[in-house]
């Protein structure tokens, strides 16, 4: 734990948040088009209609907003999922929720030969909600209901099961992979506002019940007996935090396609500089797994230039010489 | 009758206890396994009478079929077999070492590792016209390499005064999220033609094999699998946890190099011929606890019949099914047993 008191901790949150606000800037003004901050301000203050103040509001800010809103949500969820599944190995992906938003995107291309980035957003939704849906009926059937390891067995078979189902597709439909293979790997590009506004609402949601639910998750955390004991009613905290994660990852999914890493690594990242109270863990790991993402994709513009490398890949090359050094330096493993 | 049954040889020198219903669960999958062996012989483009596979086993078989069933399916089939075994063995003593029920080899990146050399291979070794400089075969080699070498940087990575199970599953994960990241890199940045025999790779297939290829890997994995059931009691203490395993006599830090390095050979065998088929690994295990329980000496040979099946089976309906359409085998793994394996879940709810 880095930060051993209050004053620290709202100094980190203050700090992240500026380096948020840095990255995001940064972000607007730097790719394949060069402008400056000057320029950037003048596309919203005096508007003219010239390529660079199109491409800074109409490409350019959607996407730092976008990735920001994803990462965050990634973030979040994959600290709820390690809390509830007990298992630090655990993020929203053992709720089936990228490998089920993939299954329906690619069965769509291969088998109704849909190709709008707008279906897809809807088709991903609906995707990763079923997978959660059934890996939480599965994992809570039996006299004691919901218990981690039920849920976390539960989860890595559905995953797994809906990911062999879209690999078997891609397989036999070549023609589909080349088109999909971009979704797949997770991206923010090309994204219209509009679909980070449609699933807004969602996000918002998940965000501030999460962080509502935090000091529940202290004393679930403690485990299921002694929550008990305390009073908390169990059961119904896992259904909220079950449909927080549904709501953020299933979102996130939903506009910037599967992106691994950011759900397991941050909240591993957070607790090493902040320490195990769900309350501060919650917020900060949001705003770092949004300077992640937003991070990894302005360097995704820079790497292949002039085309451009998925998100997805990039948060992993950015993050795991980051999370490495962590693991070796030793933190709350929980 | 009491649970177990006490074997002893050379007065007492040598001595266990079998679990007479795990020995009976045992008997059961060996005949599943054989049958589907035989049936999986029979069944192919070319029908051919079980009773007259096994007179080709035995030798006095029709000339024809002989040769469809010598030359064609058996290379394949026991490459299937083995690759099952190999990786529901390894799967399972990375899940008793690491102590985590979602450990694989996925999880470590020893998979990963493969896939990255893998995609290499396809993309350095290719001229303009997508055709291969150097023989095909020496893709194996490649990615046995790739997972040797990921392997081993994992341990190096996690090792600070000695390797903790949670310190070496992190950063397995982290490497091998970057393993991914490089497949995918390199596979956009590749033309399409090699992005899907890539895929088809990463997917998992037993298809083509040869009797060159049951030649090479079958010394290996029985090797390191006659190793790794006699390791298997340690595991059994290494799942007490560090302290009381340590407090029991085990040299946990010795004991733990030697089976990550039991698991990678078994790994790293099987990726070289048969590619990153998944699932097996992963949930062999956990079936085979839910039929025999936990302790090793039953769940090993267990789950190592599990994985045989479940390759084999997949292969068959993969060349079968959609023929003559051939759907890797890695496909059907999870198809045929994430279905079963909520079964068993759902059986065992309440235990």
């Amino acid at each position: 734990m880095l930060l051993k008191n209050s004053a620290l901790r709202w100094g980190g949150l203050l700090t992240s948040v500026l380096l948020l606000l840095f990255f995001m800037c940064a972000s607007i003004i730097f790719g394949y088009t060069e402008t400056t901050l000057r320029t950037a301000i003048d596309a919203f203050t005096h508007y003219n209609g010239s390529n660079e103040h199109i491409i800074i509001q109409t490409v350019r800010l959607p996407r730092a907003l976008i990735a920001a809103a994803v990462g965050a949500s990634l973030a979040i969820s994959g600290v709820l999922m390690q809390t509830l599944t007990k298992n630090p190995l655990a993020s929203p992906g053992i709720f089936g929720i990228n490998a089920g938003a993939g299954f329906v995107v690619v069965a769509a291309i291969t088998l109704f030969s849909v190709s709008s980035l707008q279906a897809f957003s809807g088709l991903a939704f609906l995707g990763a909600a079923i997978a959660a849906l059934s890996v939480y009926a599965i994992g809570s059937v039996g006299r004691e209901g919901l218990t981690p390891m039920k849920l976390t067995l539960a989860g890595a078979a559905i995953a797994a099961m809906f990911s062999s189902f879209t690999q078997g597709l891609l397989v036999i439909n070549e023609a589909a992979l080349e088109q999909v293979l971009f979704w797949l790997a997770g991206s923010v590009s090309g994204r219209k506002l509009e679909t980070l506004v449609s699933v807004l609402p969602y996000l918002g949601i998940g965000w501030i019940s999460s962080i509502l639910i935090a000091g529940k998750m202290n004393i679930l955390s403690m485990g299921e007996d002694v929550a008990k004991g305390l009073g908390l009613k169990t059961g119904l905290v896992k259904i909220c935090v079950g449909v927080i994660v549904i709501l953020l990852a299933g979102g996130a999914v939903s506009v910037a396609g599967p992106i691994g890493f950011v759900g397991i690594v941050i909240p591993h990242i957070t607790r090493s500089i902040i320490g195990i109270d769900h309350r501060w863990v919650i917020p900060l790991s949001g705003i770092l797994g949004a300077i992640l993402l937003v991070a990894a994709d302005i360097s995704a513009r820079y790497v292949l230039m002039p085309s451009e490398v998925p998100v997805g890949v990039m948060t992993a090359i950015i993050g795991t010489p980051f999370f490495i050094y962590i693991a070796r330096k030793g933190f709350n493993a929980r | 009758m009491s649970k177990y049954k006490s074997i002893r040889f050379i007065n007492g020198k040598i001595s266990f206890l079998l679990d007479r219903k795990a020995a009976l669960t045992f008997f059961a999958l060996f005949l599943v396994a054989f049958t589907l062996f035989v049936v999986s012989t029979a069944i192919g483009e070319m029908k051919i009478n079980p009773l007259t596979v096994l007179k080709v086993f035995a030798g006095s078989g029709p000339e024809m079929e002989t040769l469809i069933i010598t030359s064609f399916r058996l290379p394949r089939i026991i490459i299937a077999l083995i690759v099952g075994i190999s990786l529901a063995v390894a799967g399972g003593i990375l899940q008793g070492m690491i102590r985590n029920p979602l450990a694989s080899p996925d999880v470590l990146g020893i998979t990963g590792g493969a896939s990255v050399a893998v995609v290499a291979f396809l993309a350095l070794f290719s001229d303009e016209s997508n055709a291969l400089t150097v023989s095909i075969n020496w893709l194996p080699l490649a990615a046995f390499l790739g997972a040797g070498v990921v392997a081993f940087l994992v341990y190096f990575l996690a090792w600070k005064n000695g390797v903790s199970p949670i310190r070496l599953v992190l950063i397995g994960i982290g490497i091998s999220t970057l393993m991914q990241a490089l497949t995918t890199l390199m596979m956009i940045m590749g033309p399409i033609y090699q992005a899907s025999q890539a895929n088809i790779w990463i997917t998992g297939t037993v298809y083509g094999s040869n009797w060159n290829n049951v030649v090479t890997l079958l010394p290996w994995a029985v090797v390191f699998l006659i190793i790794a059931f006699a390791a298997a009691r340690t595991i059994n203490i290494q799942e007490l946890g560090d302290e009381v395993a340590t407090g029991l006599g085990s040299k946990i830090q010795r004991q733990r190099f030697f089976l990550l390095m039991i698991s990678t050979a078994l790994i790293g065998g099987s990726v070289a011929f048969a590619g990153g088929i998944g699932f097996v690994g992963l949930m062999a295990p956990h079936m085979a606890r839910r039929l025999v329980g936990s302790s090793f000496g039953a769940l090993l040979p267990a789950a190592a019949l599990i994985g045989g099946i479940l390759v084999m089976l997949a292969d068959l309906i993969g060349r079968t099914l959609f023929s003559p359409l051939e759907i890797p085998a890695g496909v059907f793994t999870a198809g045929i047993g994430a279905p079963y394996f909520i079964y068993l879940l759902f059986k065992t709810r309440n235990a």
